[in-house]
């Protein structure tokens, strides 16, 4: 089993440079990819297009705003965690993954016997009421497919759970070097 | 449990309009503000001003292009491990002192805290895993993903 995520899919140079300038944003003026056109010593439209290149390979994911969700009142996170019959998780998945308060959604190996949910799906709100709440959605939606027969493997093992975050100990962002590869993810 | 980071923040109806808008993804133009703040119905200079001082006070932690990290070459991995309360103090700093080591979160279970683990190599997480049990001498739980269904991070203001 892989014990990593990654994609083979290497940038040129110019490319990883068009990272470096805007992976801790973009200037807020009226043409932002003129200014980033003129660092490159390309053209707008070239910028344009290798902006558009990117987001079809899926390596840009969208040029937007990120809010720090705190401010905005979403002070509670849990990680529900399930453990989904093997033949039905991709197509749950992509169902839970489609729930508005749900923002990351993946499927993950079991570490059997101490660890026996696949899918991970992080929820947020603005209360601990609200979070448990998304939870009890989902377990609704997944009432049919969840692994209920792990008692004899280990009898703590549950159908679900969910983990809620009691504090931060680290937190540094993704940040590509200037001379080498990234240090450190955001998605994964 | 509450996460105190920072307190909520009151927001203008053109505050709440312009953080929902935007999270949405801004068209690939050379005046993409424009296009947006004609959809918003407000003046470009409005909204650039505006999402200025959102970002000064942190209301929004960035804009700009969001990239796959993954597709940024290295590798990624979710990890946990199982820490008694006496040794979490501990067992943090020598988690934490990882530079691979991005995030870490101390959560409500048995595996009470997991964290994200970053490397240059795309054959570097075994050795990291291994070099954190090695220190903290406590199994690893490696969770890296095997299928992604959902990354958006929409917050309704």
């Amino acid at each position: 089993m892989s014990v990593s995520t990654s994609m083979p899919d290497a940038l040129t140079p110019l490319e990883r440079e068009y990272v470096l300038l805007t992976q801790t944003g973009l200037p807020i003026i009226s043409e932002p990819y003129k200014w980033l056109a003129e660092q490159l010593h390309i053209t707008v439209e070239e910028t344009l297009e290798m902006t558009k290149d990117l987001k079809s390979r899926g390596i840009i994911r969208r040029i937007a705003a990120v809010p720090n969700h705190y401010k905005l009142g979403y002070q509670f996170n849990g990680m529900t965690v399930w453990d989904v019959k093997d033949e039905f998780a991709s197509e749950f998945g992509s169902a839970i993954g489609r729930l508005s308060f749900v923002s990351h959604c993946y499927l993950r190996p079991r570490h059997l016997p101490s660890w026996n949910y696949n899918l991970f799906a992080m929820v947020h709100g603005k209360s601990e009421q609200e979070i448990k709440q998304y939870q009890s959605q989902i377990k609704d939606l997944l009432s049919e497919v969840l692994e209920t027969n792990r008692s004899e493997l280990n009898p703590s093992l549950k159908s679900h759970d969910m983990l809620n975050s009691t504090q931060i100990l680290k937190k540094t962002g993704l940040r590509l070097n200037r001379n080498g590869e990234p240090k450190g993810g955001t998605n994964v | 449990m509450r996460n105190r980071r920072c307190e909520p923040v009151e927001l203008s109806t053109f505050d709440k309009q312009i953080i929902n808008r935007l999270q949405h993804g801004l068209p690939v133009v050379e005046r993409p503000f424009l296009e947006i703040a004609e959809e918003l119905g407000c003046s470009e200079d409005a909204l650039m001003e505006r999402l200025q001082v959102l970002l000064d006070e942190k209301v929004l932690s960035r804009f700009g292009p969001m990239f796959d990290a993954a597709c940024l070459g290295g590798a990624f991995t979710l990890a946990a491990l199982s820490v008694p309360e006496e040794s979490f103090e501990q067992v943090t700093e020598q988690v934490n002192s990882f530079e691979e080591v991005a995030h870490n979160y101390k959560r409500n279970h048995d595996y009470n805290m997991w964290f994200v683990v970053g490397t240059e190599a795309k054959d570097g997480i075994e050795k990291v895993i291994k070099q954190i049990e090695d220190k903290t001498g406590f199994p690893v739980l490696n969770v890296p993903k095997l299928e992604e269904f959902y990354v958006g991070l929409y917050f309704n203001a």
